[in-house]
């Protein structure tokens, strides 16, 4: 397992969230108000909408385009809906946050 | 193994039957439906609030998509079925699908009845029968000219008000000399007309239409008595006729509708018939309670209860007109067995009469006053004999047995098998039984369970009483939908305790109102973020985490995730340099859209959420400053060009305009809030549609508010006419603020008004000086805080890492 680091908690507001650039498209960390820290793919299984713009709420974030609730620790659609986006690994020590490189790699694939 | 059901029709009553069904028997059929509407099925009989603009469509659907998908249920929309094949047991519809059936059930409902006069073919004239009715109505409502309704009955007269409420002028033709002779006596018939004429409709009664006339389209109605009667919009209500042509066709018995007997079957046993294409012991039905019915025993007969019979019972009649209470029941004519108790009450317009027949109810007019309707009608319907409390009948059930009662202990007399919602035969013991068994505590929840005031709603204050007897204090009456599912509080309760306890910040909000969840959702952080930057516009730090995308980053969110930016363009007034400054940084970003917006300014579509920034400096540079086309805020002031061009302008609209957008910017409202001033009547920059607009005139300014433009379409009210331009900034300001402070997140000014009232509002912003100084003075003080350009503030540096992604993760390392 391969960690790359991305940057601190203190990157990232309280119940919101930091986009990371990959080749394969854009990953979105979130940092929820009791400071977990999650990582899914910044597409919403509806229509593709950037999840990381959405309101953070509780450990899920409300997709901004047409209000999907995603939750953070599994990536799937809560309520009614459903779709689920890949969720990758993150890991937190001290403040420093990485991301498991697999996870990104094999998105591709 | 499961039989074919194929039901023809998907109005109220299958709609019902089917709910039956799957009650009785859920596994039993494979269910197939066509209905020649392009639609589920909704509640009919909320037409009139739809037209009027009461509800929206959305509110008065019956079964969404979800349900039919739920069940297992195949439903063909836009499809008529053209052709019942019985001995191959097979219907066709008109777009060739052919479906098999073990069990058929006809529920075509009406066909309105059209009267044979020349024109009556013209376009511009309209029937009262579906959805693609009232939109067509409210399409040719917006030209707010004359409408003519033929046919002063229930559904003719709640067209008319339906209409009028649109900004038509409307006259009613009747036939007959009274109004609704079918359901009232002349004398309540005469004081409806009355209520109906005040309300600034004409009435025309012994009115024989001969003629209608139009090049083209709709121009005139004639009279047989030579009376012409201008109109662009012609409704006929007249009646209607059991849509039973098909069966007919098919060989199935048609008498004036389809004959069935009391099991709903035809005389092909394997075919059904109900609803009002349906004859049941020589009757056709028009309400749907008997229909109701009808479907409880259909579905009781499909799941295999042989049993089950339709029995006949008066349906009372009431009009869905706010503000007309009218109550008939029963058998009204006099005759020599008959006797009658009559009360009137000419000063407070209320009319009674009741009809006896051996000491028995047999009949029941109620006018003005219709709250012993129910009471009324359970006498009827027991056949209790009156003769011991005959002087005091007509005052009502209070009045029984000594002193007078209030309203509440009426409710409470009702015996439990008391019918309390005349739509769907729902008495007292269920609702009350339901209230306690499945702890129902909310007016929806009962709707839902017991379905009691779920269709035209007249008996909901009824529903309300008995769930304030069966839950005592627990359940308040004025208690409204929770604002998200994290509380249990409404939006005016959160806005009251806000301000009573001083709350200042989300965490306290949530922690005292005991918030159900720890952190809110997306529905309730913003309304309560704007409550508080609203409530405490000195002491409140904007939490950005509870805005909407939009409103954090200032700019409008596309489709593919890029966004939009709209400068201000004060008034819709720009110049070259401005122009120029436009052109350059659309060159200079690559900009893929550029376009006139229809707030009278440009919007730049397509930028890079990281560009956003780059692109502000440069507009800044120019001079732009942020048009808020995202907010939730003051949006735009569309203006005419005014007196100082315009050969016709009275005053100067556009400068009127610019100094209302200069003052007004940056605040932050429940709601969008557009404006617009236009220099004359001729109203060219459309002010009479927008949450606040300006009139001009020779005599000062006519300040309008509660329009709206967008999902629902509404003309203006007036608010009033002040002299001059101070006047009427004052005005606007004060209004704007009373709004702020009042009205639910997201509630245009024109819900807001239609619930706190327009003379309220004008009583506090014209008539109560001090009021209107008190509102001003709090929405300048706001602005203190609210007018800084937040473009200006991201573009040197504010809120950065909205805008760069945390980190970038390269080819190479991902590839390893
Ligand atoms: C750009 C523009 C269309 C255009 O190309 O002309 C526009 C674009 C949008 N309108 Fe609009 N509306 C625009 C004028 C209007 C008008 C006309 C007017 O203001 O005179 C109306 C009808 C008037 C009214 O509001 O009553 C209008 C009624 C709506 C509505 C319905 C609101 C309602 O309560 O009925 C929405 C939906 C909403 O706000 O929830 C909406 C929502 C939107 C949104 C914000 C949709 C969204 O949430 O993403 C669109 C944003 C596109 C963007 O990124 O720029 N837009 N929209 C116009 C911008 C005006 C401006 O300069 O700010
Ligand atoms: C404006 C208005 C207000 C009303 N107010 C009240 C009220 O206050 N109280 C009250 O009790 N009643 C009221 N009514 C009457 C009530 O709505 C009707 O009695 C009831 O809706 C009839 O139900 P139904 O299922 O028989 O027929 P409908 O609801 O008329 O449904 C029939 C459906 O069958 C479809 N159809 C017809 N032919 C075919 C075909 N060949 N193939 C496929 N589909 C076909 C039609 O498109 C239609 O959708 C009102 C009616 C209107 C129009
Ligand atoms: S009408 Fe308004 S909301 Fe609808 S697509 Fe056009 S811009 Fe978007
Ligand atoms: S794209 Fe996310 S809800 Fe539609």
């Amino acid at each position: 397992m391969t960690w790359i680091a991305i940057g601190t908690i203190a990157d990232i507001p309280r119940r919101g969230a930091r986009c990371v650039a990959t080749p394969h498209g854009k990953i979105a960390v979130f940092r929820t108000a009791d400071d977990e820290v999650f990582a899914i793919e910044d597409h919403c299984p509806h229509k593709g909408g950037p999840l990381s713009q959405g309101i953070v709420h509780g450990a899920a974030v409300t997709c901004p385009l047409h209000n999907w609730v995603i939750s953070l620790e599994t990536g799937k659609a809560l309520g009614a809906d459903e779709g689920a986006v890949r969720t990758i690994p993150v890991k937190r020590e001290g403040e420093r946050l990485f991301l498991a490189l697999e996870a990104l790699a094999s998105r591709a694939a | 193994m499961t039989e074919k059901l194929v039901i023809i029709g998907n109005g109220m009553a299958p709609g019902r039957m089917l709910e039956h069904l799957l009650d009785k028997a859920p596994d039993r059929y494979q269910v197939t439906i066509f209905n020649a509407e392009p639609r589920v099925n909704y509640d009919r009989i909320m037409l009139s609030p739809v037209l009027s603009g009461e509800k929206a469509y959305e509110e008065i659907i019956i079964h969404g998509d979800g349900w039919y998908i739920k069940h297992g249920i195949t439903l063909y929309k836009g499809h008529k079925i053209v052709a019942i094949d019985r001995a191959a047991k097979t219907v066709t519809s008109d777009h060739g699908v052919t479906e098999p059936y073990d069990k058929l059930v006809i529920a075509t409902g009406s066909v309105p009845f059209i009267i044979p006069v020349p024109g009556n073919n013209l376009p511009g004239v309209l029937t009262y029968r579906d959805l693609d009715d009232v939109r067509a109505m409210m399409l040719a409502a917006q030209s707010r000219a004359k409408a003519v309704v033929i046919g002063g009955g229930l559904l003719g007269l709640e067209a008319a008000a339906g209409l009028q409420a649109q900004g038509m002028d409307v006259t009613v033709l009747h036939v007959m000399p009274t109004l609704m002779e079918r359901q009232l006596d002349p004398a309540a018939g005469y004081l409806l007309q009355r209520a109906v004429e005040e309300r600034g409709i004409k009435v025309i009664t012994k009115a024989n239409t001969q003629a209608i006339t139009g090049n083209g389209k709709v121009e005139q109605v004639e009279l047989a008595d030579g009376t012409i009667i201008p109109a662009t919009l012609v409704v006929m209500a007249v009646g209607i006729r059991p849509n039973a042509a098909l069966a007919k066709e098919a060989g199935v018995a048609v008498n004036r509708g389809i004959v069935v007997d009391a099991g709903m079957r035809s005389n092909d046993p394997d075919i059904f018939a109900l609803g009002e294409c349906a004859e049941v012991n020589g009757m056709v039905y028009g309400l749907v309670a008997p229909l109701y019915e009808m479907a409880r025993v259909a579905a009781s007969q499909l799941a295999g209860d042989e049993a089950a019979a339709f029995v006949h019972s008066d349906t009372p009649t009431k009009l869905k007109v706010t503000g007309i209470e009218l109550f008939s029941l029963g058998d009204f004519a006099d005759g020599d067995d008959r006797q009658e108790i009559v009360l009137r009450d000419a000063s407070a317009g209320v009319y009674k009469r009741l009809v006896l027949k051996d000491d028995r109810i047999i009949g029941t007019v109620l006018y003005g006053e219709t709250a012993d309707g129910a009471w009324f009608n359970d006498l009827k319907k027991k056949q209790t004999d009156i003769s011991e409390m005959r002087d005091t009948l007509i005052f009502g059930q209070s009045y029984q047995g000594g002193a007078p009662l209030d309203p509440m202990a009426a409710v409470a007399a009702l015996p439990d098998d008391a019918e309390i919602c005349g739509c769907n035969g729902v008495c007292k013991g269920k609702i009350t039984g339901a209230i306690t068994s499945k702890g129902l505590t909310s007016l929806d929840d009962v709707r839902a369970h017991t379905k009691a005031s779920a269709s035209c709603g007249s008996c909901t204050g009824l529903v309300e009483k008995l769930m304030v007897l069966t839950l005592g204090d627990t359940y308040n009456p004025a208690a409204v939908q929770p604002m998200c599912s994290c509380t249990t509080l409404g939006h005016d309760e959160v806005r009251r305790l806000i301000k009573a306890k001083g709350l200042k910040t989300i965490p306290a909000v949530m922690q005292e109102l005991e918030w159900k969840t720890s952190c809110g959702c997306a529905k309730c952080r913003p309304a309560l973020n704007y409550y508080l930057v609203c409530d405490w516009p000195d002491e409140y730090a904007d939490d950005y985490q509870s805005r909407f995308i939009n409103e954090r980053v200032h700019a409008n969110i596309q489709k593919d995730g890029t966004y939009s930016v709209v400068p201000r363009m004060w008034g819709g007034v720009t110049s070259a340099s401005e122009l120029r400054a436009i052109a350059d940084v659309v060159d200079k970003f690559e900009i893929p859209m550029v376009k006139v917006t229809g707030g009278q300014r440009i919007d730049m579509l397509g930028i890079r959420k990281e560009d956003l920034p780059a692109v502000w400096a440069d507009l800044g540079q120019a001079g732009f400053v942020s048009g808020h086309a995202y907010a939730k805020g003051l949006r735009t002031v569309k203006t005419c060009v005014g007196s100082d061009w315009c050969r016709f302008g009275t005053q100067d609209s556009t400068g009127l305009g610019i100094r209302i957008e200069k003052f007004m910017w940056g605040s932050w409202t429940p709601a969008k809030v557009k404006m617009a001033v236009s220099g004359c009547p001729r109203n060219c920059a459309e002010a009479t549609c927008k949450d606040v607009g300006v009139i001009c005139v020779d005599s000062g300014y006519e300040i309008h508010f509660a329009g709206a433009a967008g999902l629902d379409i509404k003309g203006t009210e007036v608010l009033g006419l002040v002299k001059t331009e101070d006047e009427a900034l004052e005005h606007i300001v004060a209004l704007t603020q009373m709004y702020r402070e009042q009205a639910r997140y997201l509630e245009r000014i024109y819900k807001w008004a239609k619930r706190v009232g327009i003379a309220e509002i004008k009583r506090q912003i014209m008539d109560d000086g001090e009021k209107r100084r008190a509102y001003y003075d709090r929405f300048v003080f706001s602005q203190k805080f609210a007018q800084v350009d937040p473009w200006s503030e991201r573009a040197s540096g504010k809120d950065k890492h909205e805008f760069r992604p945390m980190a970038s993760v390269g080819f190479a390392e991902a590839a390893e």
